[in-house]
């Protein structure tokens, strides 16, 4: 017996008082205790909007420290290869690691 | 500006370094208060629009607001230094943020990805009046402008360490490389914010277009080299890499180098030394190959 999309994606999550909040920090280098040149912010539970231009002072100074404070890393970028004949060139910041911890409602 | 400039109006060589390094020079209260009051009119009715690569004396000839704004002295100068006499003009906008209103915009560059490397459009930003903090004047990153993105591709970095929230007295002129990345914020203040834009297009080569009377003054590297918060990091030598780049282009000196970086890759010698180069090859045998 199966049910519709629809149906299958409305029921409640088996934790409905958990909600994710999301930290992103860009680091100097590939590695985590570098430290950190950008940060952005998106708030699960809706109670805060974070925008950009909202802060001037990271809230970590490396990727560690939000480790340490109680994030949870759940990605980092890839090393890419330098394209040849663009090895010069600089585009995306580099260097992006995502975490996220679980908040109560 | 139909005519030259004044050579004393025009850019020294170490603002357009710092315009190299920051992709920005800022003309701080350049523009007279009778002209700020009444630009004010004249942005709320608002400004007619032109077909991209409109000569300038055709958009605003003699006579009208905006003329009189850019034939201010230190504007037509630093507008001439940075692309040269007779620019066209690729668009305008007036931007007016109501009190308390609007949400902050995602960062971006304006445009898109702009491929070229050795010419540059540049941006004029225009407050008449005075912005504060609170006004959300516009965020702009400093030393952005030579990094290769595609418009709001970037609309996932809020903040980088290092960015500035403009600030600045009534009467201010920034003029800022097409690449910048920036943002207009949220205007959490009682009074409307006022922005004139306009986008100008060289139509002559960007070579010494400016008062080179100090190129040779040590502020020109010290303004080439500028760091910032952001670049503090992996790639800030890179950054220095583009910036000699494009300092080649504006100076047409090709062996401009900041640190040893550009020079060192082109030691790439050819001469074979006759006494050092020994005579003698190896035998170069193929390998057995498989199932041998």
């Amino acid at each position: 017996m199966t049910t519709s999309i629809e149906e299958a994606f409305a029921q409640s999550p088996v934790q409905p008082q958990i909600r994710q909040q999301v930290l992103i920090l860009y680091l100097g280098t590939s590695a985590l205790d570098s430290n950190v040149i950008g940060w952005s912010r998106y708030d699960g539970t809706g109670k805060s909007k974070p925008t950009m231009g909202d802060s001037d002072e990271p809230p970590y100074r490396t990727g560690v420290d939000a480790l340490i404070d109680g994030w949870r890393l759940i990605q980092l970028s890839q090393l890419q290869a330098h394209q040849p004949g663009h090895e010069y060139d600089v585009s995306y910041l580099p260097y992006e690691f995502v975490f996220e911890r679980l908040v109560q409602i | 500006m139909a005519a030259l400039v004044d050579r004393k109006h025009l850019l020294s060589s170490v603002e357009m370094a710092h315009f190299v390094s920051h992709g920005s020079v800022m003309l701080e209260s350049v523009v007279p208060a009778e002209l700020n009051e009444r630009a004010i009119d004249v942005f709320d009715a608002g400004i007619p629009g032109y077909s991209y690569g409109t000569p300038l004396d055709e958009a605003f000839p003699p006579g009208t607001f905006v003329r009189e704004l850019l034939d201010l002295p230190a504007v037509a100068g630093a507008i001439q230094s940075l692309v040269g006499p007779g620019p066209r003009i690729d668009h305008h906008a007036v931007h007016i943020r109501p009190p308390h209103g609007g949400d902050a915009q995602n960062m971006h560059g304006d445009a898109i990805l702009d491929t070229r490397t050795d010419a540059f459009d540049v941006q004029l930003m225009y407050y008449p009046r005075a912005v504060t903090l609170e006004q959300g004047g516009t965020l702009s990153v400093p030393g952005s402008h030579l990094r290769k993105i595609n418009q709001t591709g970037i609309g996932r970095y809020q903040n980088l360490a290092g960015q500035t929230r403009l600030v600045c007295p009534a009467g201010t002129v920034a003029l800022l490389h097409h690449g910048i990345w920036h943002g207009g914020r949220r205007n959490d203040s009682d009074n409307k914010r006022y922005m004139f834009k306009i986008r100008f297009n060289p139509t002559v080569r960007q070579l010494r277009l400016w008062n080179t009377d100090d190129i040779d003054d040590p502020g020109v590297i010290k303004e080439l080299t500028a760091s910032f918060g952001w670049l503090h990091a992996n790639e800030g030598r890179l950054e220095l890499v583009n910036r000699a780049k494009l300092w080649r282009v504006l100076t047409g000196d090709q062996l401009f180098d900041l640190d040893y970086y550009l020079t060192r890759e082109q030691l790439r010698p050819q001469f074979v030394a006759p006494d050092a180069t020994d005579a003698r090859l190896g035998s170069s045998k193929r390998a057995s190959g498989w199932n041998f």
